[in-house]
């Protein structure tokens, strides 16, 4: 994969020689135990106060999402579906499948099975991400890792980003009226360690790296599953033509993105402001007046 | 099996993920859907406590097709050892072995012997009386061999009274059509999991089981490890890479407190604690307690050593070592027997130490009852926990039934300290012991349990110093000095692990356990940890990284014994000593070295006994283990599928149903384990089984577990900001079925009943829970984690209210993975309303109490 | 890190490259300066789990005398540097904010806690377990075959302590003659 399919407007150019690799994650969410290490580490690392929201009743899910006290979140998804073998189960394979079944072994014994799905999800660090260009005061940017990332030392909780992402991931803080989101662990990076929950997650679900090495490496495991019979395995936001341009964290989905509660085909949500130009521009004024927020807050 | 790998050991299930990812298939037989399921290629859903019967069902397809491992069971097995001809099997006896004494309700085991082996228990007693307890009812460690070879045998394995034909014969009923009907699951699902272990296992290929308290748990739980480990045996899956039965345990240190235990029956090392009458000197200890053959011959080094340890100079040959300083035991002292003590007021004192008893243990009001009857209670933790304050916050408190100024137990709070604030070892699941480094002090009042022991005994010792008592002299005369460390005189937790290591005659340190002598000049605190502080060296505390060995990683920590990673590893080659195959190498003989060599693993045989070896007929210890005999544990070094001696409810595994079952025993007439120790008093209620009037009013079945997000009673999860939200309430598991049955709304609440209480819990309605036929009926399964209590971030009931009282006699550990119960929709009373709703059950049920 | 670049203010920086402002010229000083926060670390200490008898290896970042942070070891050939959701709370259990670093007290029929000092509990402790083992001790049995213990105080723990610890424990109320022992082991 080339390098130039994984440019971002502010990156690497605006670093110069003191660009990284552009780093994300790989949610491999085949192998996702749903252990929530990766939420509790993620807070442990981030100092993020506690998100009691009592018992949800979604399945094992008592986080519900992802916002600013909780940047990764574990969804869990109970299915209930018909035993054939065309259809993969907890990533049973096929051949495994159509044994179970030319057998007369089925998951349960009116042929009709279960499948728990269970994703990491995470803000997507997308390639084109709206949040960073609607951000009037210059706290979200796009870091040297490639990365977005919400300054708390310079954000002022105006909030003008929060309708911006497509994934509904901005959020801010009660009580305190930031935003605050997933750093890709800025500082660990920094400091060439693993982000917290990549490093925590202990079926290697989360896999951390340089986003055209992973982007490879999931290419060649979805070969695999789909060659196991996950018919309906797919790569989520590894896609460049996406509408977002392909994100720097992406996934490895087992169903249709909208199973999970993500967004089939997310958009920019800033292509209907014209060019990134008029963003250049409004950043730009930025620097001296506050006509930005009348700008865009009209356009909301 | 028994096992929730996936959320109870996340960190270890990459282990399997990683498997998977390389051509391995993952099997979960649970009743309950879980994360481990989610990741399995198979789930088979099983009634709670049907497990012997699935895993007999396997045995019997085992042997009906011919599929086990011939050279391997033939060699390594006592497959073709004759047993008594008066030995009598459960098939033929309704349920019972022969030797059955319905008075007593014990075994008289004598019939149940190896041909022409006269068979003891420790205590010097063929019958299993509730004198005989613990290690001592295990036989002590098989019985006496000549030469380390059973009397009579036949190679052929075709006598009737072999020990394969016997197992033929007891396992012929458990067809996968019976163990269908009985588990709830079909004949298919059976067959495909038997099929795949036999096509896993063999020469080149091993299988491995993994178990937890999932079989523990219940009043056969011994039983159910058994029948795994007949199935491992006969599929030649112990000792080699890849294989075995996995025991997945739940506490840091919980195989560390076992191997040196904080256990009533046992001394460190699994020596047995002496009885009154059997074991008066030294001298009939060992000779009533050990094989002479095998590991265990050389039980008076190992003793001697242990007395020398502990009474130093004091323990002299003329003095038998001070083996007489060594409490008596002389019956079951186990946890729930004191608890029912206390209940009587025969109790006055109590420790809790990292424990939460009124939450984790079963029948938690009983428990509470008996803390209430204590002159004096000491709590060792990092918060106050329910079974801390249970004199002022309780089901009970609310009910009306107890107010803070009428009890009168006398309760410390110590402040514990954590991991982090001190040195130590903790011995991990597959016998690791890892030291953990002290990063800082613990803060104010906080102190090691290490700082407590030590400084209360040095306190004890103080006080009694100028005691002429005799019974004063065992701890006036302990060794008792351990070096301490500043700032707050914290003992050297080194130069403990350097006592429990042990040093020869000249003061070095010991290499290992076969340097131990029985004449007081070697020291050593727990045989089998003996060299792990060899050549002066913390041996647990070496971290070399995985990245710089091989798999075997033998350079990180230390194992018992001898650093042993695989257990009884000599089975991973052939008779001949070769391995099986390349495939699955890893100890094997080096003829031209004359010794047994390994891809990195200590060999866990005598490094240069030959394969082709055979003991004189007067050899004892290890010498008279033969060079094709792996379980050196064993005095015939042989895996026991046929346990002569050891356990207190047959030599062979048998299903029976739990002591509170929605079904009967289809297999036998006797319905549940015979030998199962129930307590019928008015605190601990049972219900009807089913078939008796009144069982219908708790017509589910019932089954406890926890998730990943807690830990155990909660102590160390519920307390924890970033562990509660993530479980922040008690919530009960039910299928679509029975909540339409029952009125259940998913996320509303309900309340689930029992003859010992009522819990409130939200509900969960989840396809993941499935109703079982079983018996050409529907069993309901409702499930409930138990993390949950009085205090902390998040509270809720605690499902441990509900269960009762019932052991299995071989461990003392209780029955929480089935009983019955009821479930209606709602929260439950408040206040009186609730001791009513109990006892309306229990009138309506006809519950005796 | 060159410290020049700091001085360069952020327009500068803007129109040095990044013309948008969405890069390196939005950078605040102190994201420029950041740095994991156990780099600042005094020391590192491998520790173990205190959770599940997985038995992961845990690194302890600690700075002035206080945990700050507890991630996996990656040298560990049991975990890798990977941590479950409890082992990855580890720091928030050791510095709980409801973590109770006090000796409590609460005298029969109380009902309230009190204070009380260490030394004063243990030595209270140590009178207690004089007195219920002399009220309850058994010399022999009926037959005069000796039992020389007392079952008139029951110890539960030991799963969650360290060897040493346990060691010391069953060492100790042996000789004491104190029976029942007990851990999680039996529940």
């Amino acid at each position: 994969m080339s390098e130039s399919t994984l440019k971002t407007i502010a990156w690497p150019d605006s670093y110069g020689e003191r660009a990284k690799p552009r780093m994300g994650f790989f949610t491999d969410t085949s192998v996702c135990i749903g252990c929530k290490a990766c939420e509790v580490a993620c807070k442990e690392w981030n100092r993020i106060p506690m998100s009691m929201q009592g018992f949800t009743g979604h399945s094992y899910d008592n986080t519900i999402d992802l916002g600013a006290d909780t940047w990764r979140h574990v969804a869990f998804v109970e299915q209930r579906l018909p035993v054939d073998a065309t259809e993969g189960g907890s990533l049973v394979q096929l051949a495994e499948r159509a044994q179970a079944v030319d057998g007369g072994v089925q998951t349960y014994q009116e042929g009709e099975g279960i499948r728990w799905l269970m994703a990491s999800d995470v803000c997507k660090h997308c390639t084109d991400a709206a949040c960073l260009d609607v951000c009037p005061t210059g706290a979200l940017f796009r870091t040297e890792f490639g990365t977005v990332v919400v300054q708390e030392d310079i954000c002022n909780g105006c909030g003008y980003c929060v309708p911006a992402c497509p994934f509904g991931v901005l959020d801010q803080r009660e009580g305190d009226g930031r935003v605050w989101k997933c750093t890709l662990c800025y500082d660990r990076l920094k400091d060439d360690k693993e982000p917290a929950c990549a490093q925590a997650c202990p079926t290697n679900s989360i896999q951390f790296g340089e986003l055209g090495e992973l982007r490879e490496r999931a290419e060649h495991r979805l070969a695999r599953l789909q060659e196991a019979g996950q018919a309906k395995a797919q790569l989520y936001l590894a896609d460049e033509d996406d509408g977002i341009h392909g994100a720097g964290a992406f996934f490895l989905l087992l169903d249709e993105p909208e199973v999970y509660g993500l967004p089939p085909d997310p958009v920019d949500t800033r292509r209907d402001l014209g060019s990134v130009w008029a963003a250049a521009g409004a950043a730009a004024a930025a620097l001296g007046a506050g006509l930005l927020a009348a700008v865009f807050g009209g356009r909301r | 099996m028994g096992s929730n790998m996936a959320e109870q050991h996340p960190v270890g299930f990459q282990w399997v993920i990683e498997a998977k990812e390389r051509g391995a298939r993952v099997i979960h037989v649970d009743p309950r859907f879980t994360r481990t399921s989610a990741m399995a290629d198979l789930h088979v859903p099983i009634r709670p406590g049907s497990d012997i019967a699935f895993l007999g069902g396997i045995v019997n397809y085992i042997l009906e097709h011919d599929a086990w491992f011939r050279e391997y069971v033939r060699h390594y097995t006592n497959a073709a050892t004759i047993i008594e001809p008066a030995f009598e099997d459960s098939e033929d006896g309704g349920g019972f072995f022969s030797g059955w004494d319905p008075e007593t309700r014990a075994y008289d085991i004598s019939t149940w012997a190896y041909r022409g082996v006269e068979v003891k228990t420790a205590a010097g007693k063929s019958e299993q009386r509730a004198d005989v307890s613990g290690e001592q009812a295990h036989g002590a460690h098989g019985p006496q061999l000549e030469g380390g070879r059973p009397p009579a045998s036949d190679q052929s394995m075709e006598d009737p009274n072999c020990v394969l034909q016997i197992l033929r014969r007891h396992f012929r009923r458990y067809t996968p059509q019976v163990v269908a009907e009985l588990c709830g699951c079909s004949p298919e699902q059976l067959i495909a999991v038997a099929k795949a272990l036999c096509e896993n296992s063999g020469p080149e290929r091993t299988s491995a089981v993994c178990y937890a308290v999932g079989w523990t748990h219940h009043t056969y739980g011994v039983q159910i490890i058994r029948t795994a480990s007949i199935m491992q045996l006969l599929l030649g899956n112990i000792g080699r890479p890849g294989g075995g039965i996995l025991a997945l345990r739940g506490h840091a240190n919980i195989q560390g407190s076992t191997d040196i235990p904080t256990l009533y029956n046992i001394l460190p090392s699994y020596i047995p604690m002496p009885h009154p009458q059997a074991h008066p000197t030294l001298d009939t200890f060992v000779e009533q307690n050990g094989p002479k053959t095998g590991a265990w011959g050389s039980l008076r080094s190992y003793t001697v050593s242990l007395l020398k340890a502990w009474w130093g100079d004091a323990a002299t040959a003329e003095n038998d070592f001070c083996f007489g300083y060594l409490p008596r035991i002389d019956g079951d002292h186990s946890h729930y027997a004191m608890m029912l003590g206390a209940l009587d007021g025969g109790l006055k004192g109590m420790f809790c130490v990292g424990q939460n008893p009124t939450v984790g243990s079963a029948n938690s009001k009983l428990i509470r009852q008996a803390l209430g009857k204590l002159e004096w209670l000491v709590v060792r933790d990092f918060q106050p926990t329910e079974s801390a304050v249970f004199w002022q916050d309780s089901p009970e408190h609310e009910s009306g039934e107890a107010r803070a100024q009428d009890i009168q137990t006398e309760v410390f709070f110590l402040p514990a300290a954590a991991h982090t604030e001190k040195d130590g070892s903790f011995t991990n699941t597959q016998r690791l012991l890892q030291w953990h480094h002290k990063a800082v002090e613990p803060p104010d009042d906080c102190r090691s349990e290490l700082h407590w022991i030590y400084h209360l005994g040095r306190v004890i010792r103080q006080k009694l110093a100028h005691s002429t008592d005799p019974r004063d002299r065992p701890i006036l005369e302990l060794t008792w000095d351990y070096p301490l460390q500043a700032p707050q005189e914290e003992p050297d937790a080194e130069h403990v692990l350097q006592e429990i290591s042990g040093r020869g005659a000249d003061g070095s340190f010991l290499p290992k356990y076969e340097e131990l002598k029985d004449d007081g000049s070697t020291t050593c605190g727990s045989w089998l940890h003996c060299g792990i502080y060899a050549d002066g060296v913390n041996q647990a505390a070496r971290k070399k990284p995985h990245t710089e060995m091989n798999w075997v990683a033998s350079e990180w920590a230390w194992a018992w014994p001898k650093n042993t990673r695989t257990l009884y590893n000599r089975c991973s080659a052939d008779p001949a000593g070769r391995p099986w195959s390349e495939r699955k190498k890893l100890v094997w003989w080096d003829e031209e070295q004359g010794q047994w060599t390994s891809v990195g693993d200590t060999p866990d045989f005598p490094p240069d006994k030959r394969p082709d070896y055979q003991p004189p007929s007067d050899a004892t210890g290890m010498d008279a283990i033969a060079g094709d005999k792996p379980f050196v544990a064993h005095p015939d070094g042989a895996g026991w599928l046929y346990a002569m001696a050891g356990l207190v409810d047959g030599p062979l595994p048998t299903h029976y149903e739990p002591h509170e079952s929605p079904a009967r025993n289809v297999l036998y007439r006797q319905q549940e384990n015979p030998t199962r120790q129930a307590f019928s008093r008015p605190e601990n209620p049972y219900h009807p089984t089913d078939g008796e009037p009144g069982a219908d009013v708790f017509p589910f079945a019932l089954t406890t577990y926890r998730l990943t997000e807690h830990h155990t009673a909660g102590g160390m999860s519920r307390t924890v900001p970033y562990l509660a939200e993530l479980q922040p309430e008690f919530f009960c598991e039910v299928s679509p079925q029975l909540a339409a049955e029952r009125g259940l709304e998913h996320g509303g609440w309900a309340t689930i009943v029992t003859a010992r209480s009522a819990v409130e819990a939200r509900v969960m309605v989840t396809a993941r829970i499935k109703p079982l036929e079983v018996e050409g009926r529907t069993v309901h399964v409702v499930g409930a984690p138990y993390h949950w209590g009085g205090v902390g971030i998040v509270t809720g009931d605690a499902a441990n209210e509900l269960l009762p009282l019932v052991l299995d006699n071989n461990t003392h550990i209780a029955e929480y993975k089935a009983a019955t119960c009821d479930i209606r929709p709602g929260r439950r009373p408040r206040g009186r309303a609730r001791l009513e709703l109990v006892e309306d059950y229990r009138r309506r049920a006809g519950v005796k109490m | 890190m060159p410290t020049n670049r700091r001085l360069i203010p952020p327009f500068a920086r803007q129109l040095a490259g990044d013309r948008l402002g969405l890069g390196r010229a939005a950078q605040s000083v102190r994201s420029e300066r950041l740095t994991a926060r156990t780099r600042a670390a005094d020391k590192v200490v491998q520790s173990i789990c205190p959770y599940c008898a997985v038995g992961c290896g845990q690194k302890v970042y600690v700075k002035d005398e206080k945990v700050i942070q507890i991630e996996g070891d990656p040298d560990s050939p049991i975990s890798r540097g990977r941590l479950c959701p409890k082992g990855s709370a580890s720091e928030r259990l050791v510095n709980s904010p409801t973590r109770e670093t006090r000796v409590k007290y609460r005298r029969p029929g109380g009902t309230e806690w009190q204070s009380l000092s260490l030394e004063q509990a243990t030595e209270m402790i140590a009178d207690r377990v004089i007195r219920a083992r002399a009220e309850t001790w058994e010399e022999e049995t009926e037959d005069g075959q000796p039992l020389k213990r007392t079952l008139g105080f029951h110890f539960l723990g030991g799963a969650t302590l360290d060897t040493e610890e346990n060691y010391l424990i069953k060492k100790f109320f042996t000789a004491a003659g104190a029976i029942s022992i007990e851990n999680q082991a039996r529940i």
